[in-house]
């Protein structure tokens, strides 16, 4: 321990501090990161004992003594939803038969409405619910990757006090003893922060809560959450209001820095909008057209038809200009970048040429005046009720968080604040840095916080509550339009957590109730139907049961899921239905049925955009600075450190950058070079006295003078796969500026750092591997793709073709929707398997992704065309990899597939080595955790769990494949059309990828595969690969791009 | 090529040597018992020269690293290795060929040089075959130890009958490789101990030890040296010589097949067969070479191993050495003349990529710094001769490195494309397989005669007189 202890430091400190403040040494008091590794480790208290023999028996006599006394205590009364065992075996649960369940997570303030496989009581695999209006049965990849947050073994376990353990009746009854001491006083002295709360019987706890404590204040903080677009709502309608984009019918979409496919609570439902309209397989003259002026490149941007890139301050002078020739009132244009200003005028006509077909969406990153432009742009070009609509918030008390939270930290420095809870989120860490967030919770006297890890905020406090993970409790949550979903559990909680429901009912008059109850309760009220049961003489017939064809969703893509599952039971945890059914259980098992609570959704609202909102903001007051200028984004991987512990996301290669495992400073290949930088310097960025070191990273089409931070990284007590991983920009974070910064001091270290990247090379090299056209060549020359320099030989075997008369499975990949949102690929490792290798591994080019992204560039360096291709196994019908596999481990089927024998295979590598496509993984050392319990949960008991020295890869999900034979062959029928979706087809947002029957002339893989946008890569090779893909067709404006560079890019490509 | 290197019976041959004539394949003034004196004294003597120890100590402690890198191998995996995905074969097969290839020069100077009856093959053939022997244990190591279950590949290789009722898949070169090598190493080594049963019956009628007497004796089978003894050995060794002789030629073909059969660029291209068999036989002989010129400098075997060996030997390489550089030009010409943008794409990444130093150390050692071999001076030279062996063995090291690690790390998609780096592991099996060559190889030159005893006994001027033994 720390043994040069300032004494004097240490009085002073004990008398500022007021009230009772218990410390237990001279280091306690201090704080000194030993104290608190100290604090932390297993038995402090007794670690000494262990050296000292006698105090060693003592200390396992006591042990043992509470060992057998915890058996005593063990026995409270078991909650009603608990799952019981089968005295009799319930009648839809056959083993080895998954069942699905409706559920929802709650992300950035709204919710994504899931279906939850489960295996014998055992959540394995996350899909989207395709009854929910915003997810309609995709998920993007954080619900992907929730599953193995669920499972993840560095989850807080135990309720603490200072590191003791204790129960959650101790924590009750020391609150309700700080609680009490605070009624005289109105509560005064409480606080509650939360995250954003869109969930309605949440908020409606919380203020119930408040009622009892008038003085009492809530206050919501997210990191990276809507702070900007909330503003700017109340900025032009004076309201809070949330935009309500009708992606599908904009003709033209002007995107200023928003991310606005990949990123945000209505990400999926913008991403499958904008791909109905960028397919190329009926009308082309539907074909939308995509402007996208951004500072750090997205995957929306990646998707544009025109991307400009600027600095993330000019992007405000340049939407004024758009705005002040679009006729907004009150708003005159500003200077804009050369570039810029090329732009404005086709921008301007292409969009005044589609009034009410047109719609501007401002990103969350920009400040609240860019979002009011955007409003009033809409307005201005008549889009408002054609392709955008307002609606009151999806969270259920809209405030303005940074405001709330600067005043919170206020008072808690003035002593003011008497009891801190936190209720979920993780301020310590995430909190404006010069908030001095962590000071100013060591002066509040009773702090706890509730949460699923035992991270930054849970160390600073006295009290720590496990968290229920969504999977393991009862809640409900609305999604971006309004809709509710009722949050149901999947298991019970692995660590008996608890939820904030059930934290803030335990401080209540009525003292703890089960969420279920909560909910239950709060939607009885609100619906006005009884939970009362009626006599049972009088008891209406139970409801039927709901087949699967309930929840067949109209594109019948998410049925094979079920695998011809048993109906869905009304609630997995629920206690058996005991007749008669109350009216408000009839509803209520729909709800949970479905996933959805009926007519949820909000109306619209009329709206009127304020006079003069834009003079309330002075022009430009952003766009100052002559230094570097930094944004912070949320990680495309972990977001905002949540997911920091998750191992699937840490691996995942971010869509952009295909960096694993770190963040970077994000630079683009001039401003690096004027910088004398390359990929893996390590710089010093320095602003106001706050500096940070991080390595940069080269980024094609990234804004210029501009650095892009992703935050999440650099934990300290995340848990054992995300500390001391990556960097923590938070440090240069402020409360004023908080998106961008600018005026940073950029100094070159001279130190290098390794960052792991799955695809070093960003070029095509002059291969024809990603086709592109424009619609004018297109419209043409439709069969452009055919007329290629390398021309596949057709009928060429030695061995003779072989006749599929059954089924004949095959994949499209429409690269036109494709935007590279990487939830296939955790889809994937999810369905699969598939296990995490870690950094080193991943620099050794060893990582297990069957399913990648490649992610190539053409054209200008500063300003390329980005292209995302899914790369799996391309299941060749003439594969290299069987013929030279000298143990016949890798064999072609009669349904075409190329299957993969993992007990037969002994490693030799070759099949890899001869596959063109290099999608074959193959196991350099035991990747598989076969010891961590939780993690054994996870699998899924349908694919085998590979060892070292075996060869993988993409089967075609065969796993899905034979469910959904079995379940036509129960019924005596072929496997239809969408009977079998495969994990990245599933989850895919856009649907992009197609599986099917290829033999089946009807099937949507065959319609797609008869496109003449359809082509194998590396046909020439004659492996006829049945994984296809989609030309890309862009749609560009030809007054910004002349027909003729556009015939340049097209040979490029 | 056996006209080019000498006249087979020339009756003069042993004679001695005035200046103007090639150098004589024995020194004059041998006769039998000189000879066999001379080379079983090696054997036999008492007295282990200290220099055996130091060397075989060496020699014995890479043998060790190699045990220890097979052990963590066995219980880690081949991850310990630095290949990666595209880079699935690296310095494991590299090493494999590169042994195999080394192997070859031994069959090429028992087998084919004996039915051209080149008479300069005869105090070289032994040790030659010896060494081709401890180059396919070498080599035979890699192709099981390189799998990710080598306990598994140990028998699911073979074709045997089984319950299962599965064959191996016999599309595939490496099923090719197993019958390749193993009948490759079975026919090395009978030839090898056909060789050996008239000079083990000489040491079992020497050796004053009788445990040594005893183990000679068992292995002599029985040799008398009666004439049907002969008649029996020669047919015997004949009938051997034939079969290897196909040998030389199939094995190296097969393993080229590894590539050759795949899609690869840089790997999938005709030339490689007979690139490969003249690689093999360059790399081979230099193998010879370096261990011939320390071999009779130290046991004072310049009498036997004369400067007409050294000279034969250098040109065997200058020659086998040209075909491998007309492989390589080849293969640039092939690369531009197909118009195939991966094959092209695929050379100059090999001449400007991030191995590009690799590549032309390779060009420099076996196109042109083998042209110094025409030179004579070079040729009397025997240290020099020495050193340059050294680099014929690094260059034919780094050529199997272009061809397989250049070839994977940047194939078809750029998006997979990746660099290798060796690992410490990587170079602790490479010299352990070294060690375990040399530790084979002390010990074969410690109990075994180097040198054909017998054979040399028919090149003296004294067998002469009594006219041709053949």
């Amino acid at each position: 321990m720390n043994e040069t202890t300032d004494i004097d430091a240490l009085r002073a400190r004990l008398e500022s501090s007021r009230g009772k403040e218990y410390w237990r040494s001279l280091e306690a008091v201090s704080e000194t990161p030993e104290f608190k590794e100290f604090l932390h480790r297993e038995f402090p208290q007794n670690a000494s004992e262990w050296l000292d023999p006698v105090g060693r028996r003592g200390f396992l006599k006591l042990m043992g003594a509470s060992l057998a006394l915890a058996g005593v205590s063990a026995c409270t009364r078991q909650p009603t939803e608990e799952l019981v065992p089968y005295v009799r075996q319930p009648e839809e649960l056959v083993p080895g038969k998954p069942l699905f369940y409706a559920t929802a997570m709650t992300f950035n303030g709204a919710g994504m409405g899931l279906l939850v496989e489960s295996h014998e009581g055992r959540p394995t695999k996350i899909e989207g619910n395709p009854e929910h209006p915003s997810s309609r049965g995709t998920t993007d990849l954080f619900a992907q990757a929730a599953i193995l947050g669920l499972y993840d073994p560095d989850r807080s376990q135990t309720i603490t006090n200072l590191g003791e353990i204790r129960s959650f009746g101790s924590f009750a009854n020391a609150i309700r003893a700080v609680l009490s001491a605070q009624q005289a006083r109105q509560g005064a002295g409480v606080r509650i922060l939360t995250e954003t709360v869109a969930s309605p019987t949440l908020a409606a706890q919380i203020r119930e809560f408040l009622t009892r404590f008038p003085q009492a204040k809530w206050v919501q903080w997210e990191p990276v959450g809507r702070h900007n677009a909330r503003e700017g709502s109340r900025l032009a309608f004076g309201d809070y209001l949330d935009a309500q984009y009708a992606v599908e019918k904009a003709d033209v979409i002007l995107s200023l820095d928003a991310d606005f496919l990949c990123t945000g609570a209505s990400g999926l439902k913008h991403s499958r909008a904008f791909a109905s309209r960028r397919r190329f397989d009926g009308d082309r003259a539907q074909v939308n057209r995509l402007y996208s002026v951004e500072s750090s490149p997205t995957n929306t941007g990646s998707r544009a038809d025109h991307r400009l890139p600027l600095r993330a301050s000019e992007i405000e002078a340049f939407a004024r200009a758009i705005a002040a020739q679009l006729g907004v009132g009150g708003v005159a244009g500003g200077t804009v970048p050369e570039a810029a200003n090329r732009w404005i005028g086709p921008l301007v006509k292409d969009l005044q040429a589609n009034r009410g077909r047109s719609v501007v969406i401002a990103g969350d990153g920009q400040p609240a005046i860019v979002h009011a432009l955007a409003h009033a742009m809409n307005d201005a070009l008549g889009n408002v009720g054609a392709t955008v609509t307002y609606t009151q918030t999806a969270e259920a008390q809209p405030m303005n968080q940074r405001a709330g939270l600067q005043e919170l930290v206020g008072e808690m420095n003035a002593n003011r604040v008497e009891l801190l809870l936190i209720l979920g989120g993780n301020p310590v860490y995430s909190a404006p840095v010069d908030l001095r967030f962590a000071d100013a919770l060591a002066k509040v006297p009773q702090r706890a916080h509730l949460g699923l890890y035992e991270d930054e905020t849970a160390a600073l406090c006295h009290w720590h509550i496990p968290e229920t993970h969504f999977l393991e409790m009862w809640s409900d949550v609305r999604s971006d339009d309004g809709t509710v979903s009722v949050v149901q559990p999947l298991i019970a909680p692995l660590y008996g957590g608890k939820s904030a429901h059930e934290v803030i009912s335990a401080l209540g008059a009525s003292g703890e109730r089960s969420g279920y109850d909560l909910v239950r309760e709060y939607w009885s009220k609100q619906t006005g139907v009884t939970m009362q049961a009626p006599p049972a003489a009088a008891a209406p017939a139970p409801v039927a049961p709901t087949t699967p064809a309930a929840i067949a969703p109209a594109n019948g893509a998410q049925v094979a899921l079920t695998g011809g599952a048993q109906p869905t039971p009304p609630a997995p945890i629920a206690a058996s239905p005991v007749a008669p059914v109350s009216p408000f259980d009839r509803e209520w098992r729909k709800w949970l049925h479905d996933g959805v609570v009926p007519n949820t959704a909000f109306a619209p609202r009329a709206i009127a955009v304020q006079a003069n909102f834009a003079a309330q903001v002075p022009a430009g007051a952003g766009a100052q600075g002559n230094g570097i200028e930094v944004v912070f984004r949320p990680d495309p991987s972990i977001h905002d450190g949540r997911f920091a512990n998750n191992a699937w996301l840490q691996e995942l290669p971010k869509s952009l950058t295909k960096l694993t495992w770190d963040n970077a400073a994000l630079i683009s290949p001039a401003t690096a070079a004027r910088l004398n930088l390359i990929s893996g310097d390590v710089v010093e960025l320095t602003q106001g006295g706050r500096t940070l070191r991080i390595p940069v990273w080269l980024v094609p089409g990234h804004g210029p003078d501009l650095l892009t931070l992703s935050l999440g990284y650099g934990r300290t007590r995340a848990g054992r796969a995300a500390n001391g991983i990556g960097f923590n920009v938070n440090v240069l974070r402020t409360m004023a500026a908080p998106d961008v910064l600018t005026g940073v001091d950029l100094v070159k270290t001279g130190d290098t750092y390794d960052l792991a990247s799955t695809q070093d090379h960003w070029s095509l090299e002059g291969r024809n591997l990603v086709r592109v056209a424009t619609t004018a060549q297109y419209a043409a020359d439709p069969d452009f793709v055919k007329k290629q320099e390398l021309q596949p030989l057709t009928g060429l075997t030695m061995y003779g073709e072989h006749k599929y008369e059954g089924y004949s499975w095959g994949m499209a990949i429409d690269q036109n929707v494709c935007n590279g949102c990487n939830a296939c690929v955790v889809a994937c490792q999810s369905e699969n398997n598939i296990p995490v290798v870690g950094k080193a591994q991943v620099m050794n080019g060893r990582e297990m992704h069957w399913l990648r992204i490649d992610r190539y560039y053409t054209g200008d360096l500063e300003n390329p065309d980005t292209y995302h291709q899914p790369m799996l196994c391309q299941q060749c019908e003439a594969a290299p990899c069987e013929v030279v596999c000298p143990v016949a481990a890798t064999v072609h089927n009669d349904e075409g597939l190329n299957d993969m024998v993992y007990n037969r295979c002994v490693g030799t590598r070759y099949c890899s080595n001869n596959c063109p496509y290099k999608v074959r993984r193959f196991n350099f050392l035991l990747y598989q955790d076969w010891d961590t319990p939780s993690l054994k949960l996870q699998r899924n008991p349908d694919v085998t769990v590979r060892s070292r020295g075996v060869m993988e890869k993409c089967t075609y999900c065969v796993q899905r494949i034979n469910h959904a034979r079995v379940a036509a062959k129960l019924e005596d029928r072929e496997i239809r059309d969408g009977d079998v979706t495969t994990a990245c087809e599933a989850a895919c947002p856009t649907q992009a990828i197609v599986f099917g029957n290829i033999n089946d002339k009807n099937s949507r893989v065959s319609k797609l595969k008869a496109s003449s946008l359809n082509y194998g890569l590396l046909e020439e090779l004659n492996s006829r690969p049945r994984t296809t893909y989609l030309a890309i067709v862009r749609n560009p404006n030809t007054e910004l791009e002349p027909a003729s560079s556009a015939g340049e890019e097209r040979t490029n490509g | 090529m056996a006209e080019a290197l000498d006249h087979p019976h020339d009756p003069l041959a042993g004679m001695s040597t005035d200046g103007l004539r090639t150098p004589a394949v024995i020194a004059p003034g041998h006769d039998f018992n000189s000879v066999t004196d001379k080379i079983a004294g090696i054997v036999l003597t008492k007295r282990t020269p200290i220099g055996w120890f130091f060397g075989f100590a060496i020699a014995f402690a890479f043998l060790l690293l190699l045990n220890l890198t097979i052990g963590k191998l066995l219980l880690e995996g081949i991850g310990i290795w630095g290949n990666n995905v595209p880079v699935g074969w690296a310095f494991d097969i590299i090493n494999f060929v590169w042994w195999i290839g080394i192997g070859h020069a031994g069959t090429l100077i028992s087998a084919i040089l004996l039915l051209f009856r080149q008479q300069w093959r005869t105090s070289i053939n032994r040790f030659a075959e010896a060494m081709t022997l401890f180059a396919v244990a070498c080599a035979a190591m890699f192709p099981l130890l390189h799998t990710g279950r080598p306990w598994l590949a140990i028998y699911w290789l073979f074709p045997y009958p089984n319950s299962m009722t599965l064959w191996p898949q016999f599309r595939s070169p490496l099923i090719w490789d197993v019958f390749a090598v193993s009948t490759y190493g079975t026919v090395s080594l009978l030839f090898w101990f056909t060789g050996l049963v008239p000079d083990l019956a000489t040491l079992r009628d020497r050796a004053e030890s009788p445990v040594a007497r005893k183990i000679f004796g068992v292995f002599a089978l029985g040799w008398r040296g009666s004439a049907r003894h002969w008649h029996r050995y020669e047919m015997a060794y004949l009938l051997l010589a034939g079969i290897s002789t196909p040998l030389v030629l199939s094995v190296h073909t097969i393993v080229s097949f590894d590539f050759a059969v795949s899609v690869l660029p840089g790997w999938h291209a005709t030339i490689f067969p007979p690139y490969f068999v003249a690689g093999a036989i360059y790399s081979g002989f230099a193998m010879v070479m370096t261990l011939a010129v320390p071999l009779r400098k130290f046991y004072h075997l310049e009498d036997f191993i004369t400067m007409r060996h050294i000279h034969n030997m250098t040109k065997v390489m200058l020659v086998t050495g040209m075909i491998v550089a007309y492989g390589y030009v080849n293969e640039a010409f092939f690369a531009w003349y197909s118009a195939n943008p991966y094959e092209g794409y695929m050379m100059l990444n090999r001449m400007t990529g991030p191995y590009a130093v690799f590549y032309w150390s390779l060009i420099l050692i076996n196109a042109l710094m083998i042209q110094l071999f025409w030179f004579r001076r070079v040729r009397d030279n025997v240290a020099l001769l020495f050193v340059l062996s050294l680099f014929v063995n690094v260059g034919m090291w780094l050529e199997r490195f272009i061809i397989i690690v250049t070839s994977l790390h940047r194939d078809f998609l750029p998006s997979s494309w990746d660099i290798y780096t060796p690992t410490r592991w990587d170079f602790a099996m490479f010299t352990g397989t070294i060690g375990l060559f040399l530790s084979l190889f002390f010990l074969f030159i410690r109990f075994l005669p180097a040198l054909a005893m017998f054979e040399m006994r028919t090149i003296v001027p004294e067998a002469k007189l009594q006219g041709d033994h053949h």
